[in-house]
């Protein structure tokens, strides 16, 4: 529902992703389309299927968290609030009571996670299981924040922390879209009048025996070995699956207007975004792409935005052999002849798929595409695949005018999610 | 020779433990060439089921290997033909 | 105009009641359904008890080919969609699948069946981790399953916002129907009754070490000293009240206020969201604080939360005002499935016009609620408030309004 007039500005980003700590880096790493898929380096990977991964050089209290901090919040969350910080400061808004200030009551937090605190979950069960041996694990050794582990709203609760927020708080967990849809979600919030600041996001740090081991299960994770850097290929004829990574990134919405009233830097207007799902399969994916393309044609028209308008497809572009067919398919079904003209690709190539996180991941770099008028390309797609024939940038990027972009995801559980970014003052030119 | 051959009991033992058994369908009847996909068994199912005869039976399948037996009888073959050589 | 969302089917998985008819049965004579762990031995445990779904057997209910890919939990709550589908006399495979989506919360997942691949991981190695490991346990399952088991295209969520969650759902479910999706599963079911969900609880502190069922969880008592976690909950279908009166269908009630705030951080000093969270669900609603009939309040049962929840609806609603009941006393908490079984309850108790009441609780007068307790009390029940509250500090408000008989 939507207060009339009441549109959603995109002011303040903040990345940490593997590669790039900080949306300048981040920026850098796909503006120079380098990659940062290596070796497992967390833990010994040897016995595994799948031995590469896209990891955070990540030092937390470099990053202002203190020893409390570390002990009380999984990884996933500490990504979360160093993410939120960078948004919150690039935004320049405070949340408080000061002059000029957002309205705690009035500023809320959305957080994707696909898979919450599965390395902490991962690490304590170990011990209390004394590495698998006690069925009736011993809670004397487990850690006093566990409850924060088992149920990943505390991921929203300390992203509201380091804000200040007081409004409506939440996580939004539907697996490989959570990125897009926690987004999607603030949007709504500010939009229908429950608030009108949303610091919204997502995090996930999955890389993790119990999450290696699931994905090697179903072969969803590539097994090359050969060349880490090189392991991500997205719309690659040579393809085999994708390469597991993490990471966050949270923005500052803010409602349109009153960003501009404060002089805000407004990056994108988040100007449409619909979600569906394939109620097909929990893992598979008809290979028609029609109920993304049906989410794709649902943003546009809330966006009222032309498909031939788009500048920019961020694809999902997770580099499995399905995906990558099933997206191509619905890119051509909702987008027509602009599919063959428009730029698609997939930033998976170089950050790897860090699941829930990766949708925000994404917006951050359609907002920086935006920004410098630039595409990012898809690393290491160095062989075309008949199935897949769209213009997927192959490994540089290009400068383009970059106007309105569109960014899309799919997971696991059925679900298709697609967000328009859009200048807001585009129907004004 | 294995010293013991994968047939089509155990093959319908671990389906059902791994997957379950479509409605409709008599894993009692006879399978032995009847797709998987009629059975009622995508390619997940397949694949918990690949992982249940790799753990139970010592053996490594190929990635290819699930997806390309269509059928009971091509599954059970390519089984036994990893016994045979694990047994060299 | 918006469209108002009412409640069509109701679908129940309870400690004291299997289905919508024995849990009523159960929950208006004050039975409770809480009781010595069974699920597992928890003689190692300071907690004991715990409010199970009894008699529940999967495969009475379900195809064998979903039970080797589900925790416990996704069962239940695929059955308790089924049960709410039919309440409602929907068929969805006679309805456009992108008209229908499902938004449910979760807390923690399928944790039973993460449980059980970790232990293979440690003890037996990464080859023995289960295929459906990568979608079994995370919290996206339930939403998942039931749009493919009943063919639902259309927007879907998944919300994780504690016990708060479960009304965040049915909030998210009501945005979705007025952005123009007819038909929304929502809700929540919730199960983490086995060892490693058991530790990862009591961490949280707040689990009563009581060993009487009778007294182990007594909100608003001078006893209260924590919670009996319990398991299950509700599913509801919600419909575009337009809609599902063009086929006759008046429902249940209406979902017409919904709001959620989250606390000023720890040590601030400065008081709970819940309040604001109640006035904004009171002012979404269109409501006063008069024609509220009956509170669903969360009951914490920690001495603290309690406080704080009884100065809400005290300030709100005047000391002693409003008629305050908290059915959970008979299931323990559910987590997100708790909330979308008060919703439930509030329906249900409206129908018959009966406050159902706080089981074993002696009311502590310093709070100065009028606590429904021992037995029901008739009265007439047009709207309704339902309170959740997540660790945390997630508050979450609903008002519900049922059509005059």
């Amino acid at each position: 529902m939507t207060v009339a007039g009441r549109r959603v500005a995109l002011t303040g980003i903040g990345v940490l992703a593997p590669g790039g700590i900080g949306s300048k880096r981040f920026w850098d790493l796909l503006a120079d389309g380098r990659t940062a898929t290596r070796r497992i380096t967390f833990f010994d990977p040897t016995p595994f299927r799948s031995q590469v991964a896209a990891q955070i050089d990540f030092d937390p209290a470099e990053h202002g968290l203190g020893p409390q901090d570390v002990r009380r919040m999984d990884r996933a969350a500490q990504l979360a609030v160093v993410a939120a910080r960078e948004a919150l400061e690039d935004s320049g808004i405070g949340v408080g009571s000061g002059p000029g200030s957002a309205d705690p009551h009035r500023t809320g937090v959305t957080v994707g996670s696909a898979v919450g605190a599965t390395m902490g979950l991962d690490q304590e069960y170990r011990v209390v299981s004394d590495g698998g041996t006690l069925e009736l694990v011993d809670h004397t050794y487990a850690v006093p924040h566990l409850y924060g582990y088992l149920v990943p709203s505390s991921f929203a609760a300390e992203v509201a922390w380091a804000a200040g927020a007081e409004g409506p708080a939440t996580v939004v967990s539907t697996g490989c879209t959570s990125g897009i849809d926690a987004v999607g979600h603030a949007a709504e919030v500010i939009r229908e009048g429950s608030a009108d600041v949303m610091v919204a996001g997502a995090t996930d740090a999955p890389i993790s025996p119990i999450t290696m081991a699931c994905f090697d299960a179903i072969k969803a994770t590539t097994p090359r070995r050969d060349e880490p850097e090189c392991a991500s290929r997205p719309f690659d004829g040579t393809r085999n699956g994708f390469v597991l990574g993490e990471g966050s990134a949270f923005f500052v919405l803010e409602e349109l207007d009153s960003a501009r009233r404060r002089g805000a830097h407004v990056y994108a207007e988040l100007a449409g975004y619909a979600t569906r799902s394939n109620a097909y399969h929990m893992t598979g994916l008809r290979p028609d792409g029609a109920e993304m393309a049906e989410a794709i044609r649902s943003a546009l028209g809330q966006a009222r935005t032309a498909a031939d308008r788009i500048d920019y497809v961020n694809a999902h572009g997770s580099g499995t052999k399905q995906n990558d067919r099933h997206e191509t398919a619905a890119f051509k079904k909702s987008l027509g002849a602009h599919a063959y003209d428009v730029p698609v690709s997939s930033i998976k190539s170089m950050v790897g798929h860090s699941l829930g996180a990766i949708g925000s991941i994404e917006i951050a770099a359609c907002a920086l595409a935006m920004e410098h008028h630039v595409i990012p390309p898809t690393a290491n797609l160095r062989t075309p695949d008949p199935e897949c024939d769209l213009d997927y940038v192959p490994l540089t990027a290009r400068e383009r005018r970059t106007d309105t972009v569109l960014t899309v995801g799919s997971g696991f559980g059925g679900f298709q999610s697609a967000m328009v970014l859009a200048r807001p003052d585009r129907d004004a030119e | 020779m294995p010293a013991q051959e994968f047939t089509l009991s155990d093959l319908k033992k671990i389906l059902h433990e791994s997957a379950g058994t479509g409605e409709g369908v008599d894993l009692d009847a006879d399978i032995l060439d009847t797709g998987f996909e009629e059975l009622g068994y995508e390619s997940l199912a397949l694949l918990e089921t690949g992982g249940r005869i790799e753990r139970d039976w010592g053996i490594t399948l190929d990635d290819t290997a699930l997806t390309d037996a269509a059928t009971p009888r091509a599954l059970i073959e390519t089984v036994n033909r990893h016994l045979a050589s694990a047994a060299v | 105009m918006r469209s108002a969302a009412v409640i069509t089917g109701i679908g129940v998985m309870a400690p004291n009641g299997l289905g919508t008819r024995d849990f009523w049965d159960a929950t208006r004579v004050g039975r409770s359904g809480i009781g010595r762990v069974t699920r597992f031995d928890p003689t190692p445990y300071p907690t004991r008890l715990a409010g199970e779904v009894p008699g529940f057997t999967a495969a009475d209910h379900l195809p064998s080919r979903l039970l080797p890919q589900t925790d416990h939990m996704t069962r239940m709550a695929l059955v308790a969609a089924d049960w709410a589908l039919q309440d409602a006399g929907v068929d969805p495979g006679e309805l456009p699948a992108f008209d229908m989506g499902v938004v449910t919360a979760s807390a923690a997942g399928g944790f039973e069946f993460g449980q059980n691949e970790l232990r293979k991981l440690w003890s037996r190695g990464s080859q023995h981790v289960s295929a459906y490991q990568s979608f079994a346990w995370f919290y996206a399952v339930n939403s998942g399953q039931i749009s493919i088991r009943h063919g639902l295209k259309g927007p879907s969520g998944v919300v994780v916002s504690d016990q708060a969650g479960g009304l965040d759902a049915l909030g998210q479910a009501r945005r979705q129907i007025r952005n123009g999706t007819p038909l929304v599963i929502s809700g929540a079911v919730d199960s983490a009754i086995c060892p490693w969900g058991w530790v990862a609880q009591l961490a949280g502190g707040r689990l009563s070490e009581g060993e009487d069922p009778g007294t182990a969880y007594v909100p608003f008592d001078a006893r209260a000293a924590g919670h009996v976690p319990g398991e299950g909950g509700a599913i509801l279908v919600l419909e575009d009240a337009a809609a599902a009166r063009a086929r006759g269908v008046r429902g249940y009630g209406e979902l017409t206020g919904y709001a959620a705030t989250f606390d000023p951080r720890p040590g601030s000093g400065r008081e709970s969201g819940l309040r604001r969270a109640v006035e904004l669900a009171l002012a979404d609603a269109g409501a006063v604080p008069r024609e509220i009939d009956v509170v669903f309040a969360d009951g914490a049962a920690l001495p603290e939360h309690d406080r704080a929840e009884a100065e809400a609806l005290n300030t709100v609603f005047g000391t002693g005002r409003v008629p305050v009941t908290v059915p959970k006393t008979m299931t323990g908490r559910l987590y997100s499935g708790a909330a979308p079984l008060d919703v439930a309850t509030a329906l249900l108790a409206a129908a018959e016009g009966l406050v159902p009441p706080t089981v074993h609780t002696e009311p502590d007068p310093r709070f100065g609620l009028d606590l429904v307790t021992e037995q029901a009390r008739t009265a007439e029940i047009r709207t309704a408030l339902v309170l959740a509250r997540g660790a945390g500090g997630f508050n979450s408000a609903a008002v519900l309004r049922v059509p005059a008989k």
